[in-house]
């Protein structure tokens, strides 16, 4: 399928989901939505947004609609997902709501957290308010096709000063086995004033199959709260992923968030932080671990558009094998948005002659009394590390282990949800032979 | 226990070791000084298998083993320890959890029983207080922001927790106050004994008024050039290395 037959096959998906009873806002978000994509299209291969990411696993396959599969999914993935045992969660299968797989009893009153498929039937007044207000899908192509298709996801709405110790889960799972499929998750994350809450999201592919996952989350914070946010992404082999965080922040908000990329062939990610008020701040994390062929791209947009907002950013990956990675950060630092303070670092670790890293920082900076730094490398393990740990009696490929594990574990050990990060401690020394 | 015999070895096209020819009995214990340049610490991290130097020449029996034919890992493993002039830095993995899993593989060669946290735990507290170091610093990533003396202090520490039958101890005492030294120099006398031996490498003779050896050899231009018993380490101090350079000197 060449890329212009693929935006027809989505544009026909789109004509083919329309139904009646659909609120009118909603469809005129839709249509504009669609029409966005339809001007838009697939980014053009060498695009500059897309410019080391091959779309073609992407746009040469028609993913169809989910037909049924997975509807015999039993929890037993949770641990695979990094999902504690008994947490407030809300699960959905190849895109659609399963209540059987959810549970969300013991949420305190001030917060409300239901599908959106569901909150869209009942016409939730605050959806009309929030939904599709800072997804920018009249630049992106994949939140305009996502804006256009969204059917499920979650909608979270947490009151102003509610805070909530522990954290709610959203799972994703996608599961193919001969019929490609695509899913467009959408969440609202709708973040009352002062309020403090931990979310995790996690994408998790079961089965052998060909699939795409073009996931969007919105998230507003009102003045004052403090966010906690997980992306956690451990697509199958065949998995395709492109996710977009859109995160509004405003005067004294703190959003950390935590982007975890272990599986898929490919996988994009696309996070846009605007903090929007004075005293906003944000951290950004992100962890990357590729090998074979795939391709892991993560772009990053902060903007600060108010004075004395901070932000902090620590990317790190581990490409092996003849992998992929693509750091693109960028930081907007507006006219007014004096006292600024922003420090970027991505640091890219080789352990193959094959795998390839393209790091690129753009700063834009519009205002003159700031402060932004900017760090990347790109390496090997280092020599006089590997020497030291060799010499006091650890074999060369437990040196090499330990050091690539201790690589990750920097960014890891950010993560402030003990029985995740204990989860994903596991994982990678799992994955570096060290259990 | 270490012979080295007339060893060569260059890093890149530059000839450092020019032919040592060393003998280290059991139990004893070797200073070697010399000026900056002349193939200390080359001679360290070629006894400990660093790769980036070329051994031209020469060989190394350790136990009357060939030490050349072996890997770092393996020569820790049987029992040869370097304490770094220059302890790395590594973020991300604690002191613990690196000294365990180094224990525990130099165990398994020796063929004993691997030590579990618990008893590992037990033994390190035993261990760390030999160097007064400060226990939370092992929970701590590997030597992170560690000062000097605190870093050096680990080395003994670690030192202390592998066990080995030949340490040696490159510059153990540059960028160290007295104080530190003294600590330091106390942990390496506690762990002398009739069946470890060790190489002192140091540049100052102040070094070995707290870690007395049983021999002085003087290293000049990557051979050794004068062999002599502790005296020798005060006719350094009060000649300076200068009167090595003069052409007869190595005759005397």
């Amino acid at each position: 399928m060449q890329v212009l037959e693929s935006k027809e096959h989505y544009l026909a998906l789109f004509r083919q989901s329309r139904g009646g009873g659909a609120p009118s806002w909603l469809s005129r978000l839709r249509e504009s939505a669609i029409a966005s994509f339809a001007e838009q299209g697939f980014p053009a291969p060498g695009s500059e947004e897309w410019k080391y990411t091959n779309l073609a696993p992407i746009t040469s396959v028609p993913f169809g609609r989910a037909n049924g599969e997975g509807k015999t999914i039993t929890a037993d993935f949770f641990a695979s997902a990094f999902v504690e045992e008994g947490s407030a969660r809300l699960v959905f299968v190849n895109g659609a709501f399963a209540a059987r797989l959810s549970s969300v009893g013991g949420l305190p009153a001030g917060v409300r957290v239901v599908s959106l498929r569901a909150a869209l039937g009942e016409n939730d007044g605050e959806l009309e308010a929030y939904l599709g207000r800072s997804a920018r899908y009249r630049e992106q192509p994949f939140v305009a096709l996502n804006t256009a298709l969204m059917e499920d996801g979650a909608a979270l709405f947490v009151a102003p000063g509610c805070r909530l110790e522990t954290p709610i889960y959203l799972v994703f799972v996608s599961l193919a086995h001969e019929q490609p499929v695509q899913s467009q998750p959408r969440n609202l994350l709708v973040l009352g004033a002062g309020s403090e809450v931990k979310i995790v999201e996690s994408y998790i592919g079961l089965g052998t199959g060909n699939y795409f996952t073009n996931a969007v989350t919105e998230l507003v914070a009102a003045e004052g709260a403090v966010v906690d946010h997980y992306r956690i992404q451990r697509e199958a082999g065949r998995g395709l992923h492109v996710g977009t965080l859109e995160a509004h922040l405003s005067e004294r908000c703190s959003l950390t968030t935590h982007a975890v990329t272990l599986g898929g062939s490919l996988v994009r990610n696309d996070l846009h932080v605007v903090l929007d008020g004075e005293g906003a701040e944000c951290a950004l994390n992100g962890f990357y671990m590729a090998d074979g062929d795939q391709q892991v791209d993560n772009h990053t947009e902060i903007e600060h558009a108010k004075p004395r907002t901070r932000s902090f950013e620590l990317y790190k990956g581990i490409l092996d094998g003849a992998a992929r990675g693509v750091f693109n950060g960028k930081i907007i630092v507006h006219k007014d948005a004096q006292k600024t303070d922003a420090r970027q670092t991505n640091k890219n670790l080789l352990l193959s002659d094959h795998a390839v890293a393209n790091s690129k920082p753009q700063l834009e900076i519009y205002a003159d009394d700031v402060k932004c730094s900017h760090g990347s490398t790109i390496g090997q393990l280092d020599g006089d590390a590997l020497f030291y740990l060799r010499s006091r009696g650890i074999g060369s490929d437990e040196a090499r282990s330990l050091l690539s594990y201790a690589f990750a574990s920097d960014v890891i050990g950010r993560v402030k949800i003990p029985a995740l990060r204990a989860r994903l401690d596991d994982y990678l020394a799992d994955r570096f032979g060290r259990n | 226990m270490l012979e080295i015999r007339n060893l060569r070895a260059k890093v890149g096209e530059k000839e450092i070791l020019r032919g040592v020819n060393l003998n280290v009995g059991a139990g004893e214990v070797h200073a070697i000084m010399g000026p900056n340049g002349s193939g200390k610490s080359t001679l360290a991290h070629v006894l400990a298998g660093r790769e980036n130097y070329q051994v031209t020449g020469g060989e190394i029996l350790y136990n009357g083993k060939n030490l050349l034919a072996m890997s770092p890992e393996e020569r820790a493993r049987e029992g040869i320890f370097l304490a770094f002039q220059y302890p790395v830095e590594i973020p991300g993995i604690s002191t613990t959890y690196f000294l365990k899993a180094a224990l525990n593989a130099v165990r398994k060669h020796r063929g004993l029983d691997e030590l579990d946290a618990m008893e590992f735990l037990s033994l390190i507290k035993e261990k760390i207080k030999l160097v007064e170091m400060d226990q939370a610093l092992i929970n701590r990533p590997l030597n992170e922001g560690f000062s000097g003396g605190e870093k050096k202090r680990n080395e003994v520490l670690q030192m202390a927790v592998l066990d080995p039958h030949l340490a040696i101890l490159d510059e153990t005492d540059s960028g160290l106050d007295i104080d530190a030294l003294r600590i330091v120099a106390g942990g390496v006398n506690a762990l002398r004994r009739p069946d470890r031996s060790m190489v002192v490498i140091t540049h100052y003779q102040r070094l070995l008024d707290y870690i007395v050896p049983d021999f002085i050899h003087v290293l000049f231009e990557g051979r050794i050039v004068r062999s002599g018993a502790k005296e020798l380490a005060l006719e350094l101090e009060s000649k300076g290395y200068d009167w090595l350079k003069s052409p007869t000197a190595a005759l005397h």
